[in-house]
């Protein structure tokens, strides 16, 4: 099992009866698989924020809840936290964060263990996959025991690796019922004011919890050169580097075991903290006074895989580092292969067309069309965070002096991250007379995380039928004219370029939606595979700047035209077993080289290059 | 740990080495070993570089591998062998298809796909045996089974016999009948003994 499988394993044996979550690599996994599994609620939400919401709503109800997402989900939802801490949990309430340490497919890279001491409650950290079921069958108790939500951090290593897990069978759990209660549910100032010394008071008892629970393990070594104090997967690296080191292994990280850290600092010479990002414990234990290392050495970026947190700590001892591997020396310089748009994708036609346009400031947004940044395109001017392309048009529209004054602003988002934040964008754009081109690219799905299912096709969580968004009609009651609404087909590359030019001509919102299904869901049917004739091909390399992986270079050249410029040329083929027939190389191909796969007798190279 | 076994699959998103890897777990389960696999996945769901990691023995710790502490190294793509190459163990064998899957970076002008990654891997002094598991396949009459060539391929070189990893990939396909084990079997087969084939003569 996955640590997300069995996150989503626990949390249903715990007769969970609401789960909620957006995705988000590397959460998604969780609610996903909790949808596979009957006797509960689950919803995909539009946003983290709504889904911690709808989780809060079941914990009123006495009922046990569940809400997952990513690290950058929760910056969202924590104004929903912030305020749930006060009038805390009545069902378990259980949020699962996942930190996508090292970045592997993130905007930033955050440390969630900071939400514990900001909304003053626990964190507990699981450090493989039979941990991550064992502590999420735990954080419930905790919930109810202490009224409070618990935050579950985990990072990539745990949602993603795979180890042998032990399960147990689904025990229910009875809602208790709501019971009305203003100056606990209604958070007002004067009832908010009540609450806060009781969040500080049950702060003071988990602490002492911490010192306590047997999820804080003291494991004395005979190595007494260096004592660590580490959690969640670092704790197996440091216990791969170091197997004989004393160690204290948080498995609830926050609040701090203050007391069994100092029985920990008698055992050896030195103290370490390894924790992945932030220095939080480091800090801390250097306040209370603590002669701790950790960031001083050790990355504040990335994983803290053995083959990092080894040679650092032995560096730190003032020892030889160990003898690195010969062939670890000198890597081979070689090519980057950056993620690609696949054979097909709608967003491909959008981005070609963006790279043969002048002038445009492109504003961008989170998905898999953030990828129009890269190349052949270049077409994507900025990135931040979800829904962020709306705004930041607007403020680009509002700010530009003169060395801007032609350029035409646009903004690309994809139709779930409109619906997770870039509406409200938009009605900023239109009710403060914004001059902005939108390119709604609606696949209808959400593409990056795996094809989840979203209000634009019109399918739950699980697969059923549900109400489908009209897109045209929520744009236009968001306050765009209908006239300037259009609906396109993004493999025609002719209309698209006709329609994007004349939008952006206009000094007014325009918002162009392309209506082509995500490659990789049930409702893209493939069209008949293409070929470039060999015979025909004049090497112009025009298809090649349209950015499919399904077209390759076999042969390039140099030539000198007569006006005595030199041209470089380019060959192609098609790879006939990944070309799923979109026509969006035929357009500009000027000889016409590229038809349709396999005219009776001809013979065709389907092998890779 | 030292009774850790070590296997690193390599290759490109979209290719199948997150099933090899899978199927290879599971071999490594039915013998009773704990086993932990993690992947290190590009943000695309295709054409990125995918590492499977697969650790198994009595005990595993850290789920990754350390550079140079890798026992095999299973590529299904060239350049990709090449570049996680300094992964093995010295003396370790890597297995690799032989296949060049290009990239349109590469396409576009802009990087070099190197004209010869496996003579380079060779010539840094790794163990490698390379043969066309994508030809192999389609001899036998379908590309999918390119994924079974390369487990085959991998077979002999695990500390438990070959028929663990057949038994598994047996169990995987035999709710599609008959005739697709059978496929799978000859596969399998004709992975092991590309394979041997292609050993190096030193070995």
């Amino acid at each position: 099992m996955s640590g997300n499988e069995a996150v989503a394993r626990a949390v249903w044996e715990s007769g969970t009866r609401v789960a909620a979550g957006y995705p988000g690599t590397p959460a998604t996994e969780m609610l996903e698989q909790l949808s596979t599994y009957p006797d509960l609620y689950t919803e995909w939400s539009v946003n983290e924020k709504v889904s911690l919401e709808v989780a809060i709503g079941a914990s009123m109800m006495g009922s046990r809840a569940f809400s997952a997402m990513k690290h950058v989900g929760l910056n969202v939802a924590s104004d929903a936290l912030m305020t749930f801490t006060l009038t805390g949990a009545e069902g378990g309430l259980v949020i699962a964060v996942a930190d996508d340490v090292g970045m592997s497919s993130s905007q930033n890279e955050q440390d969630s263990r900071f939400w514990g001491r900001f909304a003053h409650v626990p964190v507990l950290e699981p450090a493989d996959s039979q941990e991550a079921y064992d502590m999420t069958r735990y954080a419930y108790e905790l919930s109810e025991e202490y009224q409070v939500p618990v935050i579950l951090r985990l990072t990539s290593r745990i949602c993603h690796v795979k180890g042998l897990v032990t399960v147990g069978e689904r025990v229910e759990h009875k809602p208790k019922g709501f019971s009305k209660n203003a100056e606990r549910w209604v958070m007002v100032p004067g009832h908010a004011k009540r609450r806060i010394p009781l969040m500080l008071q049950r702060e003071q008892e988990l602490k002492r919890l911490s010192d306590k629970t047997p999820l804080n393990v003291l494991e004395p070594g005979t190595d007494r050169r260096v004592a660590f104090v580490t959690s969640g997967p670092a704790y197996m690296h440091v216990r791969e580097a170091f197997p004989d080191a004393p160690v204290l292994k948080l498995g609830l990280s926050y609040p701090w075991p203050m007391e069994k850290v100092s029985q920990l600092a008698e055992m050896a010479d030195t103290l370490v903290v390894v924790e992945e990002v932030e220095p939080l414990l480091e800090n801390e234990l250097k306040a209370a006074g603590f002669a701790a290392h950790g960031k001083d050495f050790l990355p504040r970026i990335g994983e803290l895989a053995p083959e990092v947190v080894k040679p650092a700590v032995e560096r730190l001892l003032r020892k030889e580092p160990a003898p690195a591997p010969e062939q670890a020396q000198a890597l081979p310089p070689l090519f980057p292969r950056p993620p690609t748009l696949c054979a097909s994708c709608p967003h491909m036609g959008v981005y070609y067309t963006l790279s043969q346009l002048k002038n445009l400031t492109i504003s961008g947004d989170i998905g898999c069309y953030t990828l129009g940044a890269g190349h052949p395109w270049n077409s994507l001017d900025s990135t931040i965070c979800m829904g962020a392309s709306m705004g930041i048009a607007l403020g680009m529209d509002k700010g530009r002096g003169e060395a801007d004054k032609n350029k035409k602003v646009l903004a690309v988002i994809g139709d779930s991250t409109f619906m997770h934040m870039g509406m409200q964008g938009l009605l900023d754009i239109t009710w403060n007379r914004g001059n902005v081109t939108i390119l709604l690219l609606d696949n209808g799905t959400v593409g990056m995380t795996g094809g989840q299912n979203t209000p634009a096709n019109g399918r739950d969580i699980r697969g059923q039928g549900a109400p489908r968004i009209d897109f045209r009609k929520l744009i236009e009651a968001l306050g765009v004219k209908p006239e300037r609404i259009h609906e396109v087909d993004p493999y025609q590359l002719p209309v698209l370029f006709k329609t994007v030019r004349d939008e952006t001509k206009i000094d007014d919102v325009s918002v162009i939606i392309t209506n082509r299904p995500c490659v990789l869901i049930e409702e893209f049917k493939p069209f008949k595979p293409y070929v470039v004739q060999e015979d025909k091909c004049t090497g112009c390399g025009n298809c090649v700047e349209v950015g499919c992986p399904a077209i390759h270079v076999t042969r390039r050249d140099r030539v000198v035209k007569p006006s005595g410029k030199e041209v470089d040329l380019a060959f192609t083929r098609i790879d006939s077993v990944a070309c799923t027939g979109c026509g969006l190389c035929v357009q500009p191909c000027a000889p016409e080289a590229i038809v349709h796969f396999a005219p009776a007798g001809q013979v065709i190279n389907i092998q890779p290059a | 740990m030292p009774n850790t076994t070590n296997i690193l699959v390599c290759g490109i998103g979209g290719q199948g080495v997150m099933t090899a890897t899978e199927i290879l777990s599971e071999a490594a389960i039915a013998e009773g070993h704990d086993v932990k696999k993690t992947e290190v996945a590009g943000m695309s769901q295709r054409g990125g570089v995918v590492t499977s990691h697969l650790r198994f023995g009595p005990k595993v710790l850290s789920p990754q591998i350390a550079p140079g502490t890798a026992d095999v190294l299973l590529g299904f793509e060239a350049a990709e062998a090449l570049r996680w190459a300094h992964y093995l163990k010295p003396g370790a064998l890597a297995l690799v298809n032989d296949a060049r899957l290009v990239p349109p970076v590469v396409e576009l002008g802009l990087f070099k796909y190197p004209d010869d990654p496996i003579g380079e891997m060779k010539s840094r002094g790794v163990r490698t045996t390379s043969f066309d598991a994508a030809t192999i396949a389609r001899d036998l009459g379908d590309l999918r089974l390119g994924n079974t060539v390369m487990l085959g391929a991998i077979a002999d070189q695990l500390p438990f016999s070959a028929e663990v990893l057949l038994d598994c990939i047996v169990k995987r396909f035999a709710r599609k009948g008959e005739k697709v084990v059978e496929a799978n079997r000859k596969a399998f087969a004709a992975g092991r003994a590309a394979a041997k084939a292609a050993a190096p003569a030193h070995a």
